[in-house]
């Protein structure tokens, strides 16, 4: 039977993934970005997991908030980008730091 | 039996969709790769019975997010050859900080215990014979109405947040001001001179 534990294995999988992906793509913003929604994707399964788990609804609730704030940083992160190429042609993060702000 | 199926289908599907979207040599097949991987992981919330959240990432993630950064990867001019150069060599140094993570999270799990739950403080008990999406509808509008209006503007402070950053007053464009337009008068843009022979009009 499928338990609470498998779906926290999945998590935990899936979250270490997301830290490994911003580790390794360190010069590509948009995949750095794609393994935040990664990390926030598994803390979903994970407040899901235990919500219905437990029978008490506001891990679900919790889990649409964090949503939310998902899908801002990904609209407001690409704005950025955008924003950033426009200026200088490239994406490369190892010069941002020349960024005026 | 089904369940089980069901559930390590979704399970492995979303890891190695996950590990395909960070190891992936396209951007584009990495976007493709994270929306399997919403997919999935939407598959595995309709498996634990919370079908609003499924619906939720299905429509917000790859309706909205997903097709965000495809626009994105396409529309940017990026070399990403380029962009991948130290992929090799940032590699072992990842793969550590990733095995020393996972550690972690079995070391805290495997130490945690939470001790007897009780079940009575339960802040939200979902009810047997209430569906889904009708109790996480009660929930939301009423005890954290707020919570939820604090979300709304969220989303507008990011909405007005991307438009002020993206957008640009482009000069150089020549644009239509009736008002301008309409106020002129003859008297202020022509005046009448007797202009002498021979000599150079002063403006």
């Amino acid at each position: 039977m499928i338990g609470l534990q498998h779906y926290m294995v999945v998590s935990a999988i899936l979250f270490v993934m997301g830290v490994l992906g911003i580790f390794i793509n360190r010069k590509n913003v948009i995949i750095i970005l794609m393994a935040i929604e990664l990390i926030l994707l598994s803390v979903n399964i994970n407040l899901v997991a235990f919500s219905a788990f437990l029978g008490d609804l506001v891990g679900q609730v919790f889990s649409m908030f964090v949503l939310t704030v998902a899908a801002g940083e990904a609209a407001i992160g690409l704005a950025i980008l955008v924003i950033y190429f426009r200026g200088r042609g490239t994406i490369a993060v190892d010069d941002v730091n020349r960024m005026k702000g | 039996m089904i369940h089980v199926l069901a559930f390590y289908l979704f399970a492995i599907l979303v890891v190695s969709s996950g590990a395909l979207t960070i190891l992936s040599r396209n951007p584009v097949h990495s976007v493709l790769w994270l929306i399997l991987a919403f997919f999935n992981a939407a598959g595995l919330m309709v498996l634990l019975g919370a079908e609003f959240i499924a619906m939720l990432l299905v429509i917000v993630y790859v309706g909205a997010v997903a097709v965000l950064f495809l626009f994105v990867v396409m529309m940017l001019d990026i070399d990403f050859a380029e962009l991948r150069a130290g992929f090799v060599s940032y590699l072992p140094f990842g793969l550590l900080i990733a095995l020393v993570l996972l550690a972690e999270i079995v070391l805290g799990i495997g130490l945690w215990s939470a001790g007897p739950i009780e079940l009575a403080q339960r802040a939200a008990p979902t009810a047997p014979d209430v569906s889904n999406i009708k109790a996480i509808g009660t929930l939301l509008y009423t005890r954290y109405i707020f919570l939820f209006e604090a979300a709304g503007i969220v989303l507008l402070v990011a909405m007005i947040g991307a438009i002020v950053l993206t957008h640009r007053t482009r000069g150089g464009t020549k644009g239509q001001n009736i008002a301008k337009q309409n106020r002129r008068r003859p008297q202020d843009a022509v005046r009448n001179i007797n202009q002498p022979m021979g000599q150079g009009v002063e403006l």
